[in-house]
């Protein structure tokens, strides 16, 4: 018999007294496993046998006109709140950073009234601003009016449910942007302006790009939050989203549960197709991102956003956990 | 302004952080051509005084002149008196851009390559052309002995490097006077050197400058003009034979004892 040393170098292994030794014992772990899967299998097996989930009235309407078309209302109002509160937030966070107190108190107070108030309240109370204000007028404040519109006409559900939803994400969005712009090396600032570069210009190019890296991840995260949170529209009321097409078409036929899983199984499938989409982002964005991690996904290996992206990562903040102050 | 203006003026700078007093009246003169080193302890204002020639800090009485033009300020005349009127931001930018500086640290763009970290104040300040700008940024990374690594981001290259592309960024906007703050301090002892040929190679082209230094043997070897500071004044200045070599001032002699 060889020695393990010669069996090694045999076999071209690099370490010649590799160990080869035996695990601890772990019952405990084996136990654990076998006590899980006999609840995950008797999950299974009810959601399989039990009639009353209604697996055919699912089927039936998984692809309904009317739920596909709740599935597209509810997608435009996710991806367009969140676009009109990232606007909102960096501008929100921008003003938070100034040096002019009244803008700092402004963002300070929306931010506080946004993110202190149900979503829910906010909604209804957007769907009842045509009862606050009848008319909307352009004109000088405290002075004439040039033009004016019955506030039912403009502000139409769709666009209660869109605002009040927006509104309310961009105090989070906002607090998130702060934080991201506060990640910056307040240095590279310093390094703009010794080259006399002005304020927008120091923010635009040399800030808010680097401030992406802590600003992107989480606001995936938001928009997966905000794909449900768009099933409380029915506050406002606004009617053809997924949750209120489900819910109209179970109550019509006394059938509520099969089509609240047709609903649920719509968010499961939106809600993966996003985390697919924000684990590539945050392997583009994310911190402390090595070149031993960096291949084949994201941008192309070697490609210059590639090489972009990791000269950021590299050049590290202090900052370690810049997220906490916005969990809510 | 006038031809006998000097390059740098500062009279009576006076600097509060707070109640904290850190720089209690100094003045300084550097010729056009000139290198001033300015020698002291950590906290004793030399930094300080630097930043507040290019208006990175605001001093709180006193005031800075470069080439006989008054930095931050306007003076208006009203009657018989002058008073200070704050320049806009814009303009205040403008008058930087006049002023190079070399950080400690760097501060380089690191989402941008050596060559844009060279080209971008160029085209935002100097509103040059993208070509122009590279091309200038081509010559200065050239000058500074990086031609070769112009498309490297700064996480690739050494601190020298870095400290190098930073000299070559702040030159490429045709300043008047360059500042360096401790510019070899954040380096591995192996790759001061390379920086201090490259400012050694400014000093000779006939570039004002001002650098906060520890290095003894940059400042004996190159300074016109060497100032020791302590506590937010100037101790002693001099040529440089005179404040190392001779000190004649006890908090100097014992400065330089511990330094060299």
């Amino acid at each position: 018999m060889t020695s393990p040393a010669d069996a090694s170098a045999r076999r071209g292994d690099p370490v010649p007294n590799r160990i080869h030794a035996r695990p601890v014992p772990r019952p405990g772990r084996w136990a654990a496993a076998a006590i899980v899967l006999v609840f995950a299998a008797m999950a299974v097996n009810s959601l399989l046998t039990n009639p009353n989930y209604g697996w055919d009235v699912v089927w039936a309407y998984f692809l309904d006109v009317t739920v596909i078309r709740g599935v597209g209302w509810t997608l435009v109002l996710t991806f367009g709140s969140m676009a009109i509160g990232v606007v909102l937030a960096v501008l929100l966070a921008i003003m938070r950073r100034s040096d002019n107190p009244v803008l700092v108190s402004v963002s300070w107070f929306y931010i506080w009234f946004f993110r202190g108030t149900p979503i829910y309240t906010q909604l209804v109370f957007w769907g009842l601003i045509a009862v606050l204000y009848p008319r909307l007028s352009l004109g000088i404040p405290f002075g004439p009016e040039f033009f004016t519109f019955t506030t039912k006409d403009v502000i139409t559900a769709f666009w209660a449910a869109l605002l009040g939803l927006a509104l309310n994400e961009a105090a989070y969005l906002a607090e998130i942007v702060r934080a991201g712009l506060n990640s910056v090396d307040p240095g590279q600032a310093e390094a703009a302006r010794a080259l006399g570069m002005k304020e927008p210009a120091i923010l635009r190019r040399i800030i808010l790009p680097q401030a992406m890296r802590v600003i992107v991840p989480p606001t995936g995260n938001e928009t997966i939050s905000m794909l449900k949170t768009t099933s409380l529209v029915l506050a406002v009321p606004f009617t053809l989203d997924i949750t209120f097409a489900t819910n109209a078409i179970g109550n019509r036929l006394f059938q509520p549960l099969p089509l609240l899983i047709v609903a649920a199984l719509w968010y499961l499938i939106i809600t993966s197709i996003l985390m697919v989409g924000q684990y590539y982002l945050e392997r583009y964005y994310g911190r402390g991102t090595d070149k031993r991690t960096g291949g084949g996904k994201g941008p192309k290996p070697g490609s210059r956003r590639a090489r972009k992206q990791e000269a950021i990562n590299a050049a590290g903040r202090g900052n370690d956990d810049p997220f906490l102050e916005v969990t809510p | 302004m006038t031809d006998t203006a000097p390059m740098v003026s500062v009279r009576e700078a006076h600097k509060m952080f707070g109640d904290l007093h850190v720089l209690r009246g100094v003045d300084l003169t550097v010729s056009a051509g000139e290198v001033c080193v300015v020698l002291g302890p950590s906290g004793s204002g030399k930094s300080t005084l630097l930043r507040c020639i290019n208006e990175l800090e605001v001093l709180t009485g006193g005031q800075v002149r470069i080439e006989g033009e008054l930095i931050g300020y306007e003076e208006r005349h009203h009657g018989g008196h002058t008073r200070l009127h704050r320049l806009h931001p814009k303009r205040i930018a403008a008058q930087r851009s006049r002023i190079g500086m070399v950080f400690q640290r760097f501060h380089l763009f690191p989402h941008m390559t050596a060559l844009e970290n060279v080209m971008e104040a160029q085209v935002q300040v100097r509103g040059r052309s993208k070509a122009e700008a590279k091309a200038r940024a081509v010559e200065m990374l050239g000058r500074v002995g990086l031609s070769d690594r112009m498309d490297h981001y700064p996480a690739q290259l050494s601190g020298g490097q870095q400290q190098r592309v930073a000299i070559a960024r702040a030159l490429a906007m045709d300043p008047e006077i360059m500042l360096f703050d401790e510019p070899t301090s954040a380096l591995d002892p192996e790759l001061v050197g390379e920086v201090l040929a490259v400012m050694k190679d400014l000093a000779a082209s006939g570039m004002t400058m001002v650098v906060v230094t520890h290095e003894i043997g940059f400042a004996r070897e190159v300074a016109d003009h060497v100032l020791f500071m302590d506590e937010g004044v100037i101790v002693e200045e001099g040529p440089a034979s005179q404040v190392i070599d001779a000190p004649q001032e006890s908090r100097t002699q014992d400065f330089i004892s511990h330094v060299l």
